[in-house]
């Protein structure tokens, strides 16, 4: 039983904000179910009373004194905008 | 004979002796880099007029100054994914084509402080997901070994111009094996440290739990001097580690006698080349007429760690590179009527193939529904696979195994299928999960290609590592070979 359709491929490159195109759809299915069906070879582990790990170091919370620094200077951030108009990033229409 | 044949510590007393300057330094990297660039293809960037000027003024301060830098008058190249002040940094991705940071990463900022200069920037896997550096959005690097094979990857630039002369070091990031698989094809020697032992400030995010900076060099010792450079905490950095940074060259004591190694029975099975597997007994025997003395073990979760990492550093990328977006920097498409079609045709214009999928199949582990199945039961086996390495380290200083499961892979050679591409990191990958430090050294050669001898270590033990890696080093002389270009 394939793991993934096209389907949820098209679902997943929404949420992704990816546009692909039905061929694209088609192969990255066949080859993310590839990999998930490999990836479910975790089942074989009983992980029932395991607890997970999201970071090897063993710290947590680190906390600095709230001191305010200058920010970075206007023109720097816009360096980069592929558009900017008053000092804001500019963007196409959200709304038609 | 080239001026990077000689160790830092051997071209600080010639420049201190005055029979070479900065400049000379300098001119090697770049006349190398004119003369085998076209084959090797490793640069994206070169900072030419402003490393010479750099030379120039180190050259002045050699004269009128008492104290250098650690790295006084060093060229060195720096992977494409860590960011440098009005230095263009891409990624090998067209979605930063044009990027030019407005500040520089933490070990950036200390390689300057200890008077490196920067050459340029380096090729790698389009936001480092790779292991061949075929993924690059530009350009194809080769491995100066045999032009028709791949340097590794993710950092193959880095490697490959390491491996070619054209810098005598570099800088690379390592999330699966990315340092290490590529100094093992390109013959050098490249060490990921512990998680949290190097800032990640400044380095483009791909999986924020796993990614680490380290060195990559000709000799363990230039590896030792770089890594006490970039080590350290930072304030930029929360999961920079409080721990403090010993002295790493003076580990280098050549003496490994009485050390216990540990080596797993899952490295040397299936999949491990006979080649490699016969190098990798013949550097034991090596280590054992030092006075170490080794055992086979065992890691049992070895098998889980590669669906493991998909899962996890997919999903982790599938948030970070939720930034691209075509807004505050970067590529923006020309084919967009208003601003979800703007963020989809961008992202999708800009990524290549590799990125997608992996942004895709980060997002299907995290999402409603599949959560807990994927993402959640990988980070359970993360635990188990971590646990794997305590329980080995209680008895033994260092595990013992190959880098890579064969020698450098023929260029076209596996990109048709992801999963025989992911198979080659099966061997490095567990370290990064386990967040514990690990070096590729070279150890021998199947068909005048370079194989790596990976030593691994304890958390924030590099030192061990270096000095199991140094009396290796010093016993043989792999390290000493160089591709003809």
């Amino acid at each position: 039983m394939s793991r993934i359709s096209i389907d949820q491929v098209k679902h997943v490159a929404h949420l992704a904000r990816l546009a692909i195109t039905e061929e694209e759809a088609a192969m990255f299915a066949k080859q993310l179910d590839a990999i998930i069906t490999f990836a479910e070879q975790l089942n074989e582990l009983d992980t029932e009373n395991v607890p997970p790990t999201s970071h090897v170091l063993n710290m947590k919370n680190v906390m600095r004194e709230d001191v305010p620094t200058a920010g970075l200077p206007l023109e720097d951030v816009l360096k980069n905008a592929p558009d900017h108009q008053d000092g804001q990033f500019r963007v196409p229409a959200i709304l038609e | 004979m080239s001026l990077f044949d000689y160790r830092i510590s051997e071209l600080h007393s010639l420049l201190h002796k005055k029979e070479i300057s900065v400049s000379d330094l300098v001119d090697e990297s770049f006349k190398r880099i004119h003369d085998v660039e076209e084959k090797v293809q490793a640069f994206l960037t070169l900072n030419e007029e402003q490393a010479r000027a750099k030379a120039k003024q180190l050259d002045e301060k050699l004269t009128t100054e008492k104290e250098f830098g650690l790295l006084f008058g060093m060229p060195i190249g720096i992977k494409d994914n860590i960011v440098t002040k009005g230095l263009r940094t891409t990624c090998a991705s067209k979605i930063l084509y044009n990027f030019d940071p407005i500040y520089d990463a933490t070990v950036v900022e200390r390689l300057n402080e200890a008077d490196a200069v920067t050459i340029g920037k380096l090729n790698m896997d389009e936001f480092a997901m790779g292991s061949s550096t075929e993924n690059s959005g530009f350009q194809l690097t080769r491995n100066p070994w045999d032009l028709e094979r791949v340097p590794g990857g993710s950092s193959g630039g880095s490697a490959a111009a390491v491996a070619a002369g054209e810098v005598p070091f570099a800088l690379g990031s390592d999330t699966g094996g990315s340092i290490r698989q590529p100094a093992a094809f390109c013959g050098v020697v490249g060490l990921k440290p512990t998680y949290g032992r190097v800032s990640r400030y400044g380095l483009v995010a791909f999986a924020s739990s796993l990614d680490q900076i380290g060195p990559i060099t000709r000799t363990v010792e230039d590896n030792a001097y770089l890594l006490q450079v970039i080590s350290g905490l930072d304030p930029m950095d929360s999961t920079s580690a409080n721990v403090d940074v010993p002295d790493y060259v003076s580990a280098l004591t050549g003496d490994i006698q009485g050390l216990k190694i540990a080596v797993p029975k899952e490295y040397l099975g299936e999949g491990v080349s006979e080649e490699v597997r016969q190098s990798v007994l013949q550097a034991l025997k090596v280590l054992e007429s030092l006075g170490a003395t080794w055992e086979e073990v065992s890691l049992p979760h070895s098998k889980y760690a590669l669906a493991t990492y998909y899962l996890l550093a997919s999903s982790e990328a599938s948030a970070n590179l939720a930034r691209f977006d075509g807004v505050r920097y970067g590529y923006r498409t020309d084919n967009a009527k208003n601003l979800m079609e703007m963020y989809k045709q961008t992202r999708s214009e800009g990524f290549g193939n590799e990125v997608k999928r992996r942004i895709m199949l980060g997002t299907f582990a995290l999402s409603s529904g599949y959560y807990d199945a994927y993402y959640k039961k990988a980070q359970k086996v993360r635990t188990l696979i971590k646990q794997d390495f305590e329980n080995v380290f209680e008895k033994y200083d260092v595990i013992i195994g190959p880098t890579t499961p064969t020698p450098a892979f023929k260029i076209g050679e596996k990109t048709s299928d992801p999963l025989t591409m992911y198979a080659n990191d099966i061997l490095t990958i567990p370290v990064n999960l386990a967040g514990v430090p690990g070096i590729s050294i070279p150890c021998g050669f199947v068909n005048g290609l370079p194989v790596g001898l990976q030593i691994i270590g304890k958390h924030f033990d590099e030192s061990t590592i270096y000095r199991v890696a140094h009396a290796f080093e010093q016993a043989t002389d792999y390290h000493k070979q160089k591709p003809t270009l």
